[in-house]
């Protein structure tokens, strides 16, 4: 078993990673600003730009969902209490003794189990809801004649709200969570340049410095 | 389907046209402000042109009166009596056919000057024919029609009283220059603005004091004040879209097309209705942008007036807001008077008390009310039995987001402290212009005149009267603002917006469910001050300064 830097995001990862990051924040800006609380942009501009920027999120959903089930790095995010209770001693308790963060990246295993089921839940239900309501929402020009169409877009629009909420609650602790264990910047670099240090079994090493040594520093 | 497509379509375009969609130089549908020369008002499909009146013989002969002009019109114009004596302007009669209310101007109280009832010897002059002053006018005389209110094009034609009324109100109508019934009739054309607005920019009593959205400033109003009528743009007479068949008009303000299912229809088809669709259709937007698209779905639930409409009494007159005539007949010296109070923005002075009609407030540049309107108005009328104690409305009306035909819709809100009579708890006819001594035109009793009104018609009267507060509802339709004065979005979706009557709707920007928002912020601040505590742990515990 050897510690070494791998790359483990992918171009491709880190695109996503980072135009969504872009695209999320946008949202929530001209989001929250349709909703009422603050007016940086006219409503007829901040409805323009959160349309036309939610469906570039949606085509970067198509494009990631695709690429997820291609390349099995869905595996990535198959949930699993193996570790778990570590993690979360080590953010309640140990982080305050100076111990040291107690997962180890593994070359098919590279969130620890705490992201992995943050991120799994992200994917397929906090995600899944707020574009999910804000399709029906988009749509409400062809449900409109429905009977008691207002009500059911006051659902949706709930729903919708809740989820930004809640999303914005993630993107807070996400942040915060950069700065523990490591330096912020040590965090932030893998996903910038794709690479950090990973436990390899002798097999996976010798398979990446054979074969994709480029992969492999 | 077809929406969807434009949907995807206004999604496509919406990236390009983004950023340049302000540099667009085509103008559409708005017409380009044109400086002169002033071409002549447009009259819809009607254009004249095929006959020189001055050139007919029947018309060269020295007219003595009113009605031998319309027999001189109607000896080429053989039909036009019989069809002209079916609509509103001659019967002042509407039957509703949904409510069966019997409406019309011969029959309703209004809360301006109350009836014309029973006054018609000064009403009537509004009235399209010659001499209505008592129950006792001829509606089958086709020779009674005045033809030449509505078409004559000299400016010179006037009317007057068709009864003296009381010696202090017909001083005012004395010394008028005569009129050239000969020139009038030989210089006749299709109505112009201010054929109609002889009696439409008038309605209540004096200009724009009714309707709000009807005043002298549209005989000649530039593009500005409105895109249809402007002098500088389409120069649109009354009857291009009040079009007209056999002397009937498209548009009645009693059964509104609140909501417009048919749009343009094809060539040859409809040309029944005054409403915006009948020419811009059903989607009136071209769709170039997203928000384009957006605006064509509002067309569903937002009348075209909402936004294109930002206010009314708008272009320097004045429309009255509020009437007291609990204040009327105060006298000086035994005399009634007037009082100026009020100057508007064309430099004119109004009126703000009259001994005959008690005190007014007037606005300009008004804002709207917004209501959903189904078209249906539902009138108080002579006979509507209703609490005294509160406001009643003489003019109610309907409407929801769920009925299918309502939309919102603009409206000019009338508060009149109105004579009534208490005890049976009704409106009254109130004899107001009359030679004899209860008129309250000259004489200023009011239960003298009331009797008088009440009795003249059967109509049962307690003896007691008063006064109650009355609202009446005036859709607006009128002074149509180019497009770039219409509303924004934020007009409407946002806080306090001009929608924050209305109901039956979610509003984006104006709607919020309390809880979530409270959950939501609770959470998002929960979560910043748990972030901050646990910061806080690790930078003051020995060991975590470091993680």
């Amino acid at each position: 078993m050897a510690t070494r830097r791998v790359k483990i995001f992918s171009l491709f990862e880190r695109f996503w990673h980072w135009s969504q990051m872009l695209l999320i924040m946008f949202l929530m800006i001209t989001g929250f600003g349709l909703h009422g609380f603050h007016d940086l942009f006219d409503f007829e501009d901040a409805v323009t730009l959160h349309t036309l920027a939610a469906f570039a999120l949606l085509l970067l959903w198509a494009f990631s969902i695709f690429w997820l089930f291609t390349t099995r790095n869905w595996r990535h995010f198959i949930p699993t209490v193996k570790g778990m209770w570590g993690v979360l001693r080590f953010y309640i308790l140990g982080i305050f003794k100076g111990e040291h963060h107690p997962y180890r990246k593994a070359f098919w295993r590279k969130h620890n189990p705490l992201q992995a089921l943050t991120y799994l839940m992200l994917k397929i239900v906090l995600f899944p809801l707020i574009w999910g309501s804000g399709l029906i929402y988009l749509f409400y020009f062809l449900w409109r004649d429905v009977p008691q169409a207002t009500q059911w877009l006051e659902g949706v629009a709930l729903v919708h709200t809740a989820a930004a909420f809640t999303i914005l609650t993630f993107v807070i602790i996400h942040v915060y969570m950069l700065t523990t264990g490591h330096s912020f910047r040590e965090h932030i670099m893998p996903m910038i340049n794709g690479f950090d240090e990973v436990d390899l079994t002798p097999e996976e090493e010798a398979y990446l410095q054979n074969d994709e040594p480029e992969n492999i520093r | 389907m077809r929406s969807t497509l434009g949907f995807l379509l206004a999604l496509v375009l919406g990236f390009f046209t983004l950023t340049s969609i302000q540099a667009t130089a085509d103008n559409w549908p708005t017409p380009p402000a044109t400086v002169a020369p002033v071409p002549p008002q447009i009259s819809g499909p009607l254009t004249g042109g095929t006959a020189d009146h001055s050139k007919f013989e029947a018309l060269k002969q020295p007219f003595a009166s009113g009605p031998e002009v319309t027999k001189a019109c109607l000896s080429c114009h053989t039909e036009t009596g019989q069809h002209f004596m079916k609509n509103i302007h001659w019967t002042w009669e509407r039957r509703n056919p949904d409510t069966g209310q019997l409406l019309g101007k011969k029959h309703l109280v209004n809360n301006f000057c109350t009836n014309a009832r029973g006054n018609e010897g000064m009403c009537a002059q509004c009235h399209a024919g010659y001499g209505w002053k008592d129950e006792n006018f001829d509606f089958s005389d086709e020779t009674n029609i005045d033809c030449l209110v509505c078409h004559d094009t000299t400016g010179t034609y006037y009317k007057t009283p068709n009864s003296a009324g009381s010696p202090a109100c017909s001083v005012m109508f004395e010394g008028k220059p005569a009129i050239d019934l000969a020139l009038v009739a030989q210089s006749v054309d299709l109505p112009e603005r201010a054929n109609c607005g002889t009696c439409h920019f008038n309605g209540g009593g004096g200009d724009n004091v009714k309707h709000g959205d009807l005043s002298s400033a549209l005989k000649n109003p530039p593009r500005k004040l409105d895109v249809h009528m402007g002098v500088d743009g389409l120069n649109f007479a009354c009857t291009a879209c009040h079009v007209t068949k056999s002397h009937v008009w498209a548009g009645s303000r009693y059964e509104i097309a609140a909501k417009d299912h048919e749009g343009v229809g094809k060539p040859g088809q409809r040309r029944d209705v005054a409403t915006c669709e009948s020419c811009h259709g059903l989607e009136p937007h071209p769709v170039d942008s997203l928000a384009a698209f957006k605006r064509n779905d509002h067309v569903s639930s937002v009348a075209c007036q909402t936004c294109h409409i930002p206010e009314f009494a708008r272009g320097g007159v004045a429309t009255m807001t509020d009437w007291d005539w609990r204040t009327a007949g105060k006298t000086r010296n035994g005399e009634g008077y007037h009082e100026h109070g009020y100057t508007q923005g064309n430099g004119e002075h109004r009126y703000t008390y009259k001994s005959i009609k008690g005190d007014f407030t007037y606005g300009e540049n008004i804002v709207p009310l917004y209501r959903w309107f189904d078209g249906q108005m539902n009138y108080t009328t002579i006979d509507t039995k209703f609490d005294v104690n509160q406001a009643v409305a003489i003019n109610d009306f309907s409407g929801s987001r769920e009925d299918g035909d309502s939309r919102i819709w603009p409206f000019k809100q009338m508060r009149t402290w109105l004579p009534a009579d208490l005890g049976n708890g009704t409106l009254v006819y109130t004899h107001l212009w009359g030679e004899d001594e209860d008129s309250y035109w000259g004489n200023y009793d009011m239960g003298k005149a009331i009797e008088h009104g009440m009795k003249q018609f059967n109509l049962p009267y307690s003896g007691q009267f008063g006064f109650v507060e009355t609202l009446s509802y005036w859709p607006i339709t009128h002074m149509v603002a180019p497009k770039e004065d219409s509303l924004s979005c934020e007009s409407c979706h946002a806080e306090k917006g001009r929608l924050e009557g209305v109901e039956g709707i979610y509003l984006p920007g104006r709607d919020h469910n309390y809880w979530v928002d409270l959950l939501g912020i609770l959470a998002v601040a929960g979560t910043l001050l748990g972030i901050l505590i646990h910061a806080l742990i690790r930078l003051f515990s020995p060991k975590g300064a470091k993680h």
